[in-house]
């Protein structure tokens, strides 16, 4: 049961990552980015082919993949989803629904839909004793990468310069405009930002989840649902939700299997009636 | 009513007619009644895309729903065709009715997720529910009883299930064209305006999406009967994407544009797949990415816009009539349908 709900908070790191990850980009640019778990794919993708073809360990991947990707994510905004800028929102979830067809059927024709292999790196291949039970020392690897990762962030845009500008352009973008700031030149860097979160999510669930192409199809319309729970463009909402929901669908397994995949659906159906614009959003994002 | 509007623009139409027609002549039967299908679900997804301002995202639901519907009912049950596929198609009007009521009252990009996400759980039970649905193998050798005429050649079953596309069809340009259909317009271009003038939105969206839903399932059933199989890709979420493509390449708002992508869509998976290609999202998701970047109008919308500027040239300074504008270009709504509105963010 312990050691469930363990598990459930391992799962929910990734959900987090991914979810404060599209938040992100959703509160600067109004985009919901569908090729998100794309990106999350190339991450863990991207540290299989450092490891297999250039013997790469997974620490350098680590930090090198989110890196590259961050990157990836910039030029994509400053080529093609700056153009949409201005029109309805739609366009930008249909546009990065095209761009995850072609990631994910450009990496299927590459590697085929076989899993991958991807090992545990050495120093974290040994379980941990937790005290109540042991556990094995790459998950909470994960889980405290995740933690961490999630509060540097929240401190990012609590507690810095950078952080006020994102916030305040997220928040009113023509005020903020009018002050002076130049919330167009923050744009790109929050998306790269929000991709390179992906690409660490991706290269973390590379050694504990089965690196194929289509890891991230599905898990996207999870992430989906959590963020719908926690409230789209809500950072705390997306990363509370994420934990949350990895608890839940955790002990949600142990109690009634057969639920097991449609349980974050469930709870998201229940915060739509209670809460339509989930549970930290804010009313007029949704209605 | 319906006969006199159809009457007053009968090139367009006759000339679609014909098309759909002589299709099976032209190009492989099988593929002809498949282009059919998604040409009458391209129009129901329009129904919500271009005349109420949302995106359906989980309309995979509905087309597959009820192809497992069908399938059981003419597996099953034994009984004709045609009563299988409105079988198919009331389910999946009924399976409309809580997911609409959920989602319905989101708008924007909220809604698309939250289809979508329904859609997901839709799959989830079909892929779970092995007894009923078979799982991975899907519903396999679904009969196409018509009071025991022959139709296992498809070149005839096309014949047989055209009549449900073109009712189909004709029901979407018929919701389009009503008092119903304008206020839709209206709730899509002004959702508080069209509250304060006293229509309740939330209901008039809901029954946007169940109709929606229903013409959805009609489709989808009939593509069922057609392949003689209903399987999981049917309520995949490639699906609900395929159809949005469908209608984006055809042009938003046009609601016979869908019919164009279906078949570009369609006949370019065919060639692919013969050409033993096995990667199509490579393909598709290019061609969509370049149309919602440069090409956002769609097929039919460019047409459409040109001749209507060929139109306003020979004839200088027509002046849309205020009190009927829409009856000068019937199929057509009247506000500018090259790109959705735009609507705040947040």
């Amino acid at each position: 049961m312990l050691q469930q709900a363990f598990n459930g908070l391992v799962g929910g790191a990734f959900y987090a990552l991914l979810a404060l990850g599209l938040s992100v980009i959703f509160g600067m640019l109004g985009v919901v980015n569908f090729a998100h778990g794309s990106f999350y794919m190339l991450g863990a993708f991207g540290a299989y082919v450092l490891l297999d073809s250039f013997g790469v360990d997974f620490w350098v991947a680590l930090a090198a993949v989110p890196l590259v990707l961050g990157v990836a994510g910039v030029a994509v905004e400053r080529l093609f989803v700056r153009r949409l800028t201005g029109l309805d929102p739609l366009y930008g979830f249909l546009f990065t629904f095209g761009l995850a067809l072609i990631l994910q059927d450009a990496v299927k024709h590459e590697y085929g839909v076989q899993s991958q292999p991807y090992p545990r790196p050495p120093a974290l291949s040994g379980s941990l004793d937790l005290g109540l039970f042991d556990y094995p020392a790459y998950q909470v690897f994960v889980l405290v990468v995740s933690v961490l990762v999630c509060a540097a962030t929240w401190l990012l845009l609590t507690r810095t310069r950078i952080g006020v500008i994102v916030r305040a352009a997220t928040e009113r973008p023509e005020l903020t405009r009018a002050l002076g700031i130049d919330v167009g030149r923050w744009v790109a860097p929050v998306f790269g930002f929000g991709i390179a979160l992906a690409g660490l999510a991706g290269v973390l669930a590379a050694p504990m989840r089965a690196v194929n192409p289509l890891m991230g199809a599905d898990l996207i319309i999870t992430v989906f649902a959590v963020v719908v729970i926690g409230g789209l463009g809500s950072i705390f909402g997306s990363v509370a939700a994420g934990f949350g929901i990895g608890l839940v669908s955790a002990l949600g397994n142990l109690y009634v299997p057969a639920l097991s995949q449609t349980l974050v659906f469930i709870v998201m159906a229940a915060v739509l009636l209670w809460r339509p614009a989930g549970l930290f959003g804010r009313e007029e994002a949704a209605l | 009513m319906i006969i006199s509007r159809l009457a007053a623009r009968p090139i367009p139409l006759l000339t679609g007619l014909l098309i759909a027609l002589i299709l099976p002549w032209m190009i492989y039967p099988p593929v002809a009644l498949d282009i059919a299908c998604w040409a009458l679900f391209a129009a129901a997804v329009d129904l919500l895309l271009g005349f109420t301002g949302l995106l359906p995202f989980g309309h995979a639901a509905f087309w597959g729903g009820s192809a497992y519907v069908t399938g059981l009912i003419a597996l099953h049950a034994g009984l004709p065709f045609p009563v299988a596929v409105l079988g198919g198609a009331a389910a999946a009007a009924l399976l409309a009715v809580p997911i609409g009521y959920l989602s319905a009252r989101l708008r924007g990009i909220y809604f698309a997720m939250v289809t979508l996400a329904f859609a997901q759980v839709v799959y989830f039970v079909a892929n779970q529910w092995r007894g009923l649905t078979g799982g991975e193998n899907g519903l396999q050798g679904i009969p196409r009883d018509l009071f025991g005429i022959d139709l296992s050649d498809p070149f005839f079953f096309y014949y047989a299930g055209l009549p449900f596309v073109l009712a189909g069809l004709l029901a979407a340009w018929r919701v389009v064209r009503s008092p119903f259909g304008r206020v839709l317009v209206a709730v899509r271009d002004n959702p508080a305006r069209a509250q304060a003038l006293g229509y309740p939105v939330a209901r008039y969206k809901l029954l946007a999406f169940v109709l929606s839903a229903g013409l959805s399932g009609l489709a989808g059933g009939l593509f069922a009967i057609g392949h003689g199989f209903a399987s999981l890709d049917e309520v995949y979420w490639t699906t609900s994407g395929q159809v949005v493509m469908m209608v984006v390449l055809g042009g938003i708002g046009t609601l016979w544009g869908g019919a164009f992508g279906a078949a570009l869509i369609v006949e370019l998976n065919d060639y692919l797949a013969t050409a033993g290609f096995q990667e199509i999202g490579l393909v598709t998701g290019t061609i969509f990415v370049i149309i919602v970047l440069v090409f956002r109008r769609g097929v039919w919308g460019t047409v459409r816009d040109a001749l209507r500027a060929r139109a306003a040239r020979a004839v200088p300074a027509p002046g849309p009539d205020p009190g009927t504008p829409h009856d000068e270009t019937p199929g057509t709504p009247t506000a500018p349908a090259d790109e959705v509105p735009t609507r705040p963010a947040r």
